[in-house]
């Protein structure tokens, strides 16, 4: 039981990782990667959306018809999603409005909905809670190393602190969007020459 | 003409995926075969067009503060109801593909059958959510919201379209083993994007 529950957790950081090696939550992960600031604070949501809606799912799972799974589901994530939105705008009021709607797209975030589909609806709450935190932070971990990437390369600061010479221009093309394309490519293929894990396609 | 510029830049400029990245979990997920990109790409047209200005009634008629104040009721009309936007919208979206999918079912059962398994994922495309979500934000008026709907699906098909026709070449091509499948996809994406970006500018 303590091995597995270490296992849920410790999986999605590299082995499992939901962007890189299961290919879900693309979106936000490079939408919000522009600086670092806004993607810890997107990470942070993330997680504990999905670490609370797969605790509430699992839960909840052997009331749910099967049939209508979808919508419970969804009406549980959005009804997260508004409390965090509305903490968000209480506390960081600006980074929130700079990250326009894509709070509110975690609720469509296919990781959340992933795990929910394929581990919270099988297994026990303190399970589903755990997996929901470790691929809450397998996501973060690739989100603050795109940001830093981009930030660092596009605006030369990071967590918006310059600290590269103030002659240094900044790279335009990694702020906008094809640099995010580009920088993810390049980590998804480093991480899977290093993990050695290749697909047949 | 306002119009057609508006449908030019959601097409070509601000393109919801390649711009803005909306929807991409489909976009990797089901470009492998230009017939089913082609398939759901249509899907989205149809329940975006369908989505977007519903969304929009539903905002301007019940949710933004002073919404209400056709129904006469004192106390009412100064309700602001917009902390509940994103559940309504995503059950609105959720019950849109639901009656689509009946609709099309009992009357066009061809098209059902060929977009069939698409429409439920549709429900769960951030493109669509993103779509009503930056709507509200801009605040357009509803014609220019039926306009944003149309072609915000429109440059979405578009997207997966290309990068399936792409995809089928690069079946032949000698790529390294790191990068096969998802990699060398991220980075034809971000060439993709780069010739999107050379529309900027275009003003009719």
């Amino acid at each position: 039981m303590a091995l597995k529950a270490k296992t849920v957790f410790t999986d999605p950081l590299s082995n499992n990782n939901p962007i890189t090696i299961q290919i879900l939550g693309i979106c936000s992960s490079l939408a919000v990667t522009t600086q670092v600031d806004k993607a810890f604070v997107m990470s942070v949501g993330l997680t504990l959306v999905t670490a609370f809606s797969n605790l509430v799912i699992s839960m909840m799972r052997n009331q749910i018809p099967s049939k209508i799974r979808i919508i419970v589901e969804l009406a549980v994530v959005s009804t997260l999603v508004i409390v965090t939105d509305q903490i968000l705008r209480a506390y960081v009021y600006d980074i929130s409005r700079q990250m326009s709607v894509f709070v509110g797209l975690i609720i469509t975030n296919c990781i959340v909905m992933g795990r929910l589909e394929a581990f919270a609806l099988q297994n026990p709450p303190g399970l589903s809670f755990l997996d929901g935190l470790g691929n809450g932070l397998g996501y973060s971990a690739i989100l603050m190393i795109v940001g830093s990437i981009r930030e660092i390369l596009g605006k030369g600061s990071w967590w918006g602190i310059h600290f590269l010479p103030e002659n240094y221009l900044g790279n335009g093309l990694m702020v906008l969007a094809p640099g995010a394309f580009f920088c993810l490519g390049l980590i998804i293929w480093l991480q899977r020459q290093l993990t050695k894990k290749f697909e047949t396609a | 003409m306002h119009y057609i510029d508006l449908a030019i830049k959601n097409i070509f400029i601000e393109n919801i995926l390649l711009s803005t990245f909306l929807g991409m979990c489909s976009f990797l997920a089901c470009s492998k075969k230009v017939e089913t990109a082609t398939g759901l790409g249509l899907a989205v047209i149809f329940v975006q067009t369908i989505t977007v200005p519903v969304n929009w009634l539903i905002l301007n008629y019940l949710l933004k503060p002073g919404a209400l104040a056709w129904t006469g009721i004192p106390g009412v009309a100064s309700l602001d109801l917009s902390f509940l936007t994103f559940i309504t919208f995503i059950s609105t979206i959720a019950f849109m593909t639901q009656i689509v999918e009946m609709t099309l079912d009992k009357y066009v059962p061809k098209l059902y059958t060929s977009l069939g398994i698409f429409l439920p994922l549709i429900a769960v495309n951030c493109a669509i959510l993103g779509g009503s979500l930056f709507m509200a934000e801009r605040s357009y008026t509803f014609p220019e919201t039926i306009v944003y709907g149309l072609s915000s699906g429109g440059g979405w098909a578009l997207a997966i379209v290309a990068l399936s026709t792409i995809r089928k070449k690069l079946r032949y091509s000698n790529v390294p083993d790191g990068l096969k499948g998802l990699g060398i996809t991220m980075i034809v994406t971000g060439l993709m994007a780069l010739g999107f970006m050379s529309f900027t500018g275009i003003d009719l």
